[in-house]
């Protein structure tokens, strides 16, 4: 089995041999070690991806709208996603973005992942069949089982989630009422004797 | 008062990094410290008559064991080589996590005298192989097997039996990432389980010499007198491989210096020291004297460094003595101002070293700030403005920017990664080829390239609209958001320069590690001795702190 370590060091000058600068390389590096922490194909993916650049071209996505659409070229998940997560604070407001053809969706994840962390908000992707959500870079939670390389994502959806309960108040209210059940009803003595403080700060 | 922390321009150019000399900050002090409590055992010692098989020792606490798996194999001598192209060794080890069944030590016998062509798992921590220093090693043997003590001075001329050539850890060739066991309590301290395979395989060398003695001649062979091993240690030679290290882990190297800084800054703020720790400095730095008469090389660079050592040393001795009184105020302070006047780098620092002995109280939690989550500091802040940038660069790469990289003298060098066996080089870029797949080491050229690049763009641009059209300098932006954290983080040098001296990189972590006597053998490698003088495994428990002070010459 391959360490970590390993997956990261290989991945970064895997890059930068396929044209990518140290500094993005670095970037590559880090993320191939998060898919495979996180239990996805990052290193199948990435190796494909790398050799399928020897023979075709991809379009650089530098600047992300709401809507980003590339009729000939598929995208470079890599570029895409360091455009994502160097403006994430900009892309935050945009709150949900449409990728189209986008190649090698998987590599496009961790640089989500990431960004949630900086963002402080989960993340969530869709595209075809596979629904993620990016977890403060916690972890990546997939919808199913996924070992395979994913070449192409023709319509990929991203939505930036606000930082809300994912339960109602009566949930909530039911759960701290058991909760309460730990706690001591205070007699007069225990109001008095039982806190530090004095019984009057009018000093 | 307050003493401010000495200047990372200053502290952090390679001259002086590269006089850096072990202290109770290092990582073998301070895993001897941590484990003086373990159970040691030696478990298993199948070796023939020649020395040849399987050892295992182990240290335990509670429900927690380390193993070190040894394996001694018969090589030829013309097979014996300390250069990383060997590809067999005198014996091979391992520091296995808990302990090995019978399946595992069959599996590490297949795997781990192939090093770095041999695969680990993740129960496998450090790797490490070495050679016997020969002359020594029949020396020894010889001298027992007939009931004689060998030689000291050819013992002391050496320093060990054995030396090793490389230590890997960190998920190498499938050994256990860090992350697997970094939250342990034992080993919140850099590079404390490398230390512990040097340490153990240290033990091995004195059972294999013992036991080949007696097998030659069982009814007359003595063992090796325990103060004698006492005062042998574990070589090593090293090469270009450790340099790019601390390049490319600036948050750990800050720590490293960081916590040297603020034990001296502490020190020097000490008001009244009380005579037993000024008696404890004085006797440590006197007995220091033989560390520096033995420390032998043929290296002219070293020598002359150890010349002026020694005469500053015995200047800062004669003045302690005669024109210093411990009893005034902040006297460390007065002994580091007068260090600085009127000593050499290699002196200095020697001593600021030697002035953290009678302070544990400073010294032991620094020792827990030495380790680094780096990925914390990896993301760039994208939404913050060049000017900021400008600012840092200005800041804290003052010297740098100074430097002209049109000048084929600041040029000269590359890095690069040799294919044959995936270590590190250093080329003259004008003579050889494949300085177009350099590696990312000139951090000095490429922090004066990206200030050039902002000195005239607009300053309120955001690093985010910057990088989109200069990925070329990604790599440099991120360290430079770190340094502004981290003030220890950079190398405030040339490390493409013409007159580079890249053993000062390398003398810089090993003194971290807790070297002796360093050895250059060229300007790209050098040997070491570590753990000469210090206790036992067996002795442990209530050893002399000050031991690295006390060899027996």
């Amino acid at each position: 089995m391959k360490s970590l370590s390993e997956i990261e060091t290989t991945s970064k000058r895997a890059s930068r041999a396929t044209g990518f600068s140290w500094g993005i390389a670095e970037e590559v590096g880090k993320n191939i070690r998060l898919l495979e922490l996180f239990g996805l194909p990052g290193v199948k993916n990435l190796t494909q991806y790398y050799l399928d650049r020897k023979s075709k071209k991809y379009e650089e996505l530098k600047v992300l709208k709401q809507k980003n659409n590339s009729k000939t070229l598929p995208f470079c998940p890599i570029i895409a996603g360091v455009s994502f997560l160097d403006h994430s604070k900009t892309i935050e407001g945009y709150k949900e973005l449409m990728i189209e053809n986008l190649a090698y969706p998987l590599l496009f994840l961790p640089f989500l992942g990431r960004a949630s962390e900086i963002i402080g908000k989960k993340i969530s992707l869709s595209f075809d069949q596979y629904e993620f959500l990016m977890n403060l870079n916690v972890n990546i939670l997939v919808n199913k089982s996924l070992k395979q390389i994913l070449p192409l994502a023709n319509k990929l959806e991203i939505k930036i989630h606000d930082n809300e309960d994912s339960f109602t108040d009566m949930e909530w209210k039911n759960l701290y009422n058991l909760s309460e059940e730990t706690f001591v009803e205070e007699t007069e003595s225990l109001k008095q004797s039982a806190a530090g403080a004095g019984l009057t700060d009018n000093d | 008062m307050k003493i401010e922390l000495r200047n990372p321009n200053e502290v952090m150019k390679l001259s002086r990094l590269g006089s850096f000399h072990q202290s109770k900050l290092s990582f073998l002090r301070s895993f001897l410290s941590e484990f003086k409590n373990w159970e040691y055992k030696r478990d298993l010692f199948d070796l023939d008559n020649d020395g040849f098989g399987t050892a295992i020792y182990s240290f335990k606490k509670k429900e927690r064991i380390y193993s070190l798996v040894c394996f001694a194999n018969k090589i030829n001598d013309d097979e014996r080589s300390d250069r990383v192209i060997a590809t067999k060794w005198d014996a091979a080890f391992t520091l296995h996590d808990g302990t090995p069944t019978k399946a595992d030590i069959e599996r590490l016998k297949n795997e781990v005298p192939k090093q770095e062509v041999g695969r680990l798992s993740y129960k496998e921590l450090t790797l490490s192989r070495a050679n016997k220093s020969v002359r020594v090693f029949d020396h020894v043997v010889n001298s027992l097997s007939e009931g004689m003590q060998p030689d000291l001075d050819l013992l002391s001329s050496v320093g060990y039996l054995y030396r090793t050539t490389a230590v890997y850890g960190s998920g190498k060739f499938g050994l256990a990432d860090r992350f697997r066991i970094k939250n342990r309590e034992e080993i919140n301290g850099p590079f404390r389980l490398e230390m512990m395979l040097v340490y153990l395989v240290r033990q091995f060398t004195f059972d294999q010499v013992n036991h080949v003695a007696k097998c030659k001649n069982p009814s007359k062979a003595v063992s090796l007198d325990k103060s004698i091993c006492k005062n042998l240690g574990i070589g090593n030679s090293t090469g270009l491989g450790m340099a790019p290290f601390i390049v490319n882990h600036p948050t750990l190297l800050n720590n490293w210096i960081l916590t040297r800084e603020t034990a001296l800054k502490k020190i020097r703020e000490i008001k009244k020291v009380k005579p037993q720790d000024s008696l404890l400095f004085k006797n440590s730095l006197k007995k220091s004297l033989a560390n520096i008469t033995s420390w032998n090389t043929e290296s002219s660079y070293q020598q002359k460094k150890i010349r002026d050592l020694l005469k500053d040393v015995q200047k800062l001795i004669k003045f302690i003595e005669n024109d210093f009184n411990f009893d005034e105020d902040y006297p460390f302070n007065q002994i580091y101002l007068w260090l600085e006047k009127n000593s050499c780098e290699e002196c200095t620092e020697y001593v600021v070293s030697l002035m953290m002995e009678p302070f544990d109280e400073i010294i032991k939690p620094l020792i827990h700030q030495m380790s680094s989550e780096e990925d914390q500091y990896f993301n760039i802040p994208t939404s913050r403005k060049i000017n900021e940038l400008k600012k840092i660069l200005e800041n804290k790469y003052s010297e740098i920017l100074n430097i002209d990289f049109e000048k084929k003298e600041n040029n000269h060098k590359f890095w690069f990664i040799s294919k044959n066996k995936e270590e590190p080089r250093l080329a003259d870029r004008y003579v050889e080829q494949g300085s177009e797949l350099e590696q990312p080491l000139a951090i000095a050229r490429d922090i004066k390239k990206l200030y050039e690049r902002i000195e005239f763009l607009d300053q309120d641009l955001s690093i985010a609209e910057f990088l989109k059209e200069n990925s070329d300098l990604r790599h440099v932006v991120r360290r430079a958001f770190i340094i502004e954290k981290f003030p220890y983080s950079e190398i405030q040098d040339n490390t493409i320069s013409e007159s580079i001296i890249p053993i000062d990189m390398l003398r810089l972590k090993l003194s971290f590690f807790g070297a002796l006597k360093f050895d250059p053998r060229s300007d790209k490698w050098l040997r070491i001795c570590m753990f000469q003088g210090a206790p036992l495994p067996t002795d442990l428990e209530n050893y002399d702190d000050q031991w690295v002070y006390n060899l027996d010459q």
